[in-house]
């Protein structure tokens, strides 16, 4: 199998995520302390961090979910505090707790999502068409959607995140629980969205991920600890894998995981 | 609106596809109306009645047949020794014991007075009380042929009128409560537990992401349930007109106006549930302890509200069902018009409010 590896290809062009000093607190507790980064347009940024780091408040904040405490974001253009509705229609989303309806159809759950989007009728059916094509779903189109595979599903729910083009997709641990090839195959999706012009911000556990990434940030405590290229972060920790700067990182951390 | 309409859609799509929630929906009022209706009734018919009897005279003659004639008893036995009567009790062969004294007619015609004694299970209060109630009429009556025979100068008749329904019919009375109760039940339980299971799937963080307005996604959940309580509405109110005899005496369209505004208040009732709760089960438990509960025994479905200590009279004034009961008994039992429920009206009306108020707000911290 050839090996997956993000080649430089894209040139560089503006800045999809602009976050700048971001803080949210609860009470007394600073769940997401004073973090800035950029992404840019069709990257695949890896969002890392032990369970509790914060990864996930700073990713509703992004998402519109969840209003800052203090700080400046922008997503795909639009300003997170101020104008959270722009940025819901300009992002897909996918959970890590599984983001489709279960007791609904293939086609009903697609058409289900797109048309929350906005999308016409018309444009919904010929993408669907698509879709189950290149997913080799055609023979599912009619079946509910809790009789598929776990990789299936997770193949479709990332398919209907990305099914309305938007410009940045936020995956939230997509591949938990999936098997090494399906895995494979749900980062194929991820560079083909990635080469569409689609902004891909990933959390994962999995560190061979990480490697998959443009760049990765790596929270602790609330901080962003390190954020560079798998390859220049290896060199920086000099570390044989992304596992192994992981770790030395979250050594240090001091908060009790979840 | 083509957004909403694909989201009522959706939720269609989850009642209908879940066929054992879909039959408990649409089959639940049934079996609840037929059940009340025949099965579970506080009417006391055919109660069993022992007779000790050592007079043998015209008078205990005339009484025994009298009771027997009557639909509410059914004379079992006539026993000979006193002693006996506690032995019938004890085995629950009857409900009733009539004695009559010895000599009963000629005590009777030589000193004026005459006794009869009457013992009744008490176990079940309400139906000794019944029983006791019955035999004292049935011998009243007799006492009433007495008197007109032997013309006696003063005489007072009761006539006793039963008002709204005469035959005593216990589903004149319950069948108000059951359509609070499965109205209740259908809205408010249900509302909540579809709005919980999209939290607990996390299908809900993902419609949140949506553009889609949160307010869209609850109308777009009540939608259905407000379809199916409408459709359980009708086959209540069908049932208990043709099956169970109870006329919709007042005004239909006060009654399925009343109707249509407490759906409304038992679906933000759910609504409120649901962003208190986070599972399916925690939204159950409360809907189940905190509504369905006190709606059967604090709504005066089945216990009298005059009844209750003054505390407790209170504590059923916060209750929806209570009102929207009174309100149909208005309307369907005393016959009266929409003009003569303005204050239950108008407590629903003020409920809803209310309930919408805080869920909305609710609703809105939770995304912080």
């Amino acid at each position: 199998m050839e090996k997956l590896q993000y080649k430089e290809t894209r040139p560089r062009l503006e800045k999809e995520i602009e976050v700048t000093d971001l803080v949210k607190r609860f009470g007394h507790f600073t769940a997401v302390d004073h973090i800035s980064f950029d992404v840019e347009k069709g990257e695949i940024f890896g969002f890392l961090g032990a369970n509790g780091a914060g990864k996930t408040t700073a990713m509703r904040m992004l998402c519109g979910l969840s209003k800052p405490t203090s700080g400046k974001g922008k997503v795909a253009g639009f300003n997170i505090q101020h104008e959270p509705e722009q940025v819901k229609k300009n992002i897909g989303y996918m959970s890590q707790k599984f983001s489709l309806y279960n007791d609904l159809k293939v086609w009903e759950n697609i058409r289900l999502f797109a048309g929350i989007y906005g999308m016409a009728d018309k444009e919904i059916k010929e993408k669907t068409e698509i879709l189950l094509q290149k997913l080799h779903f055609e023979k599912e189109r009619n079946v509910l959607v809790k009789s598929l595979p776990l990789g299936f599903k997770q193949k479709l729910a990332f398919s209907v995140s990305i099914f309305h083009t938007p410009k940045v997709v936020f995956l939230d641990e997509p591949t938990g629980g999936v098997d090494p090839v399906t895995r494979r195959q749900f980062w194929e999706l991820i560079y083909e969205a990635a080469a569409n012009g689609i902004t891909v911000f990933v959390t994962t556990h999995y560190m061979d991920e990480a490697e998959y990434c443009n760049r990765v940030s790596i929270m602790v405590d609330g901080r962003i600890e390190a954020l560079d290229s798998p390859n220049n972060l290896k060199t920086e920790f000099e570390a044989k894998n992304m596992d192994e700067v992981f770790q030395q990182l979250a050594r240090k951390a001091t908060r009790q995981s979840d | 609106m083509k957004q909403f309409l694909t989201f009522v859609q959706k939720e269609f799509h989850h009642i209908f596809r879940d066929h054992r929630t879909m039959l408990i929906l649409i089959g639940m009022p049934i079996v609840e109306i037929i059940l009340f209706g025949f099965a579970i009734t506080t009417e006391v018919k055919d109660s069993k009645v022992v007779i000790l009897d050592s007079s043998h005279d015209v008078a205990t003659r005339h009484i025994i047949d009298e009771i027997n004639a009557n639909k509410y008893f059914n004379v079992v036995e006539y026993i000979h020794n006193s002693n006996d009567i506690q032995h019938i009790f004890q085995k629950g062969e009857a409900t009733l014991a009539v004695v009559f004294e010895d000599h009963f007619y000629e005590t009777l015609l030589h000193t004026g007075k005459a006794q009869i004694q009457l013992i009744a299970d008490a176990s079940d209060p309400n139906t000794a009380t019944t029983v006791t109630y019955y035999a004292n009429r049935i011998i009243a009556d007799y006492q009433q042929t007495l008197m007109v025979q032997n013309n006696v100068p003063y005489q007072i008749t009761p006539n006793v009128k039963l008002l709204y329904n005469p035959e005593m019919k216990g589903a004149y009375n319950f069948v108000p409560g059951v359509l609070g109760m499965i109205l209740m039940l259908i809205c408010a339980m249900m509302t909540s537990i579809a709005i919980v299971r999209e939290k607990e799937t996390g299908t809900m963080e993902v419609l949140l992401v949506s553009p889609i307005k949160p307010i869209m996604i609850i109308l777009a959940k009540m939608v259905p349930y407000f379809v199916v309580s409408c459709f359980n509405l009708c086959s209540v109110l069908l049932l208990s007109v043709y099956v169970l005899g109870v006329p919709v005496a007042g005004s239909l369209f006060g009654l399925i106006l009343v109707s249509l505004l407490f759906i409304v208040v038992s679906l933000s009732l759910g609504l409120l549930v649901s962003t208190l709760t986070n599972t399916q089960l925690a939204a159950m438990l409360v809907s189940g302890m905190v509504f369905l509960l006190p709606v059967i025994l604090l709504s005066g479905m089945i216990f009298p509200i005059e009844n209750m200590p003054v505390w407790m009279q209170w504590l059923s004034d916060i209750i929806p069902a209570k009102w929207y009961i009174q309100a149909v008994k208005a309307l369907m039992i005393q016959g009266l018009g929409i003009m003569n429920i303005l204050k239950e009206t108008g407590i629903l009306v003020l409920m809803t409010i209310i309930f919408i108020v805080i869920s909305l707000k609710k609703f809105n911290v939770r995304l912080e």
